[in-house]
């Protein structure tokens, strides 16, 4: 990337903010890379006047909100289109953890409990994965979890976000996010399984097909959310 | 003319066509989400203190792009849409389920296809919250019995909105697009609000 068309695409409050090294108009227009601009093409299309209203609070690397909107969703109709499925995450981290349940017992126990009797087995619903010939972890959403670790992370180096730290609000420590977060990831993960899915297999798939369970989710969602946003403001404001 | 998508079941894909794009379908998916500022927990924070709208905004958005699409190509008879994978509805499961999902966004600030992108580029937090989310996956198991037969409770197989309503699909797909506008009005409404509020003060 050359000097001079750094400097076109630069947005100029943000360089300051970020690094003070000689090389920082980089990390700001790193953005913009050979993938990226098919959609930027698009940005003034939807709402013109989104940067103006974000650029206080959104750092200007991100892509405008409507843009990644646009992006998303055409990912989403590529899915249905190529495969007739959507997007999904948490069904793959749960077909993980029967996998993971599994190999533990069997690796505490010995060889023989691998194929015999276990307790993953007989439970009712890591059963279903485990008994029978298939490899639990041979599954569409396995092989689409891999690719999103692979593009999040090629995007965070791209973008040079790629680095180690913990992300929280200006009034709390790092250890009080560090417990919020695993906090919140027990219990979503018991909300995700008791609804077949979480925001990408229910919200987004199935909001799109139009699936009425999926929309009662989105709003169950939404509520949950914000009834828990002012006891739990303290992290964030 | 037949329709020519899903292009995976029309044309029979084998598995390893299907592993391909499945793999590829992720790359994007993982790539817009951290191009989209959801890799951070503090843009996902900002959709309920009001300082940042994005969920709302990249999530509505992407629905109306892939619903329109859908339902697009399915008129124009490019896309069968009985062979396209609808989710089954299980009413109240869904909607308790997903009270209990949106109390744990709000407490670790991700979800699970945004903590993963979150990890990928390093997040701690991230990391914390998938090990929460994998213990949280192992108590489902084991508490599985008790809760059963809520979870398989008003079922009621695979339906659409407008198969609900009885109407044209066309009418909730432009009801959708209308709502979603609406929902971007009212965010920039409260985006100048907060702007005024800081002006002032």
């Amino acid at each position: 990337m050359s000097a001079p068309e750094n400097q076109d695409a630069v947005v100029p409050p943000a360089v300051e903010a970020t690094v003070p090294t000689p090389v920082v108009p980089a990390e700001v227009v790193a953005a913009p890379t050979p993938a990226v601009a098919p959609e930027v093409a698009l940005a003034p299309e939807p709402v013109p006047e989104v940067p103006v209203a974000t650029s206080k609070v959104q750092p200007q690397p991100y892509w405008n909100s409507y843009v990644a909107g646009v992006a998303l969703g055409l990912v989403l109709l590529a899915a249905f289109v190529v495969t007739g499925r959507g997007l999904g995450a948490s069904g793959a981290v749960t077909r993980m953890a029967a996998y993971s349940l599994q190999s533990l017992e069997a690796s505490v126990k010995g060889g023989t409990a691998a194929a015999g009797d276990t307790i993953a087995r007989r439970n009712e619903y890591t059963g279903q994965y485990l008994k029978g010939p298939a490899d639990p972890l041979d599954d569409f959403l396995v092989y689409m979890f891999i690719g999103v670790v692979a593009g999040g992370f090629i995007s965070g180096v791209l973008s040079r976000r790629a680095s180690f730290e913990i992300a929280r609000g200006p009034h709390t420590t790092n250890m009080r996010r560090l417990a919020f977060a695993a906090l919140g990831g027990f219990i979503s993960a018991y909300g995700a399984r008791l609804a077949r899915g979480c925001t990408s297999g229910q919200a987004l798939t199935g909001g799109a097909t139009l699936a009425l369970g999926s929309w009662a989710f989105m709003f169950a969602v939404f509520a949950g959310g914000y009834a828990i946003a002012y006891f739990v403001r303290k992290e964030w404001l | 003319m037949d329709p020519i998508a899903p292009l995976s079941k029309v044309g029979e894909w084998g598995p390893n066509a299907l592993i391909i794009a499945a793999g590829l379908l992720g790359v994007g998916f993982g790539f817009v989400l951290e191009r989209a500022g959801f890799g951070n927990a503090r843009t996902l924070a900002g959709q309920w203190y009001g300082y940042n709208f994005a969920v709302l905004r990249v999530m509505f958005t992407a629905i109306v792009v892939a619903m329109v699409g859908l339902f697009g190509l399915w008129y124009l008879g490019v896309v069968d849409l009985s062979a396209v994978y609808v989710n089954d509805t299980f009413l109240w499961p869904q909607i308790v389920g997903g009270v209990i999902f949106g109390i744990g966004f709000g407490v670790g600030q991700y979800c699970p296809g945004t903590a993963v992108v979150a990890c990928a580029t390093g997040k701690i937090d991230a990391i914390t919250f998938m090990g929460g989310f994998f213990v949280g996956l192992i108590a489902f198991f084991f508490s599985y019995d008790t809760i059963a037969p809520f979870y398989a409770s008003s079922s009621m197989g695979r339906v659409m909105l407008h198969e609900w309503l009885g109407v044209p699909a066309g009418v909730v797909v432009l009801a959708v697009v209308v709502v979603a506008l609406g929902a971007f009005g009212l965010t920039h409404v409260i985006d100048r609000r907060f702007a005024l509020k800081r002006g002032t003060s």
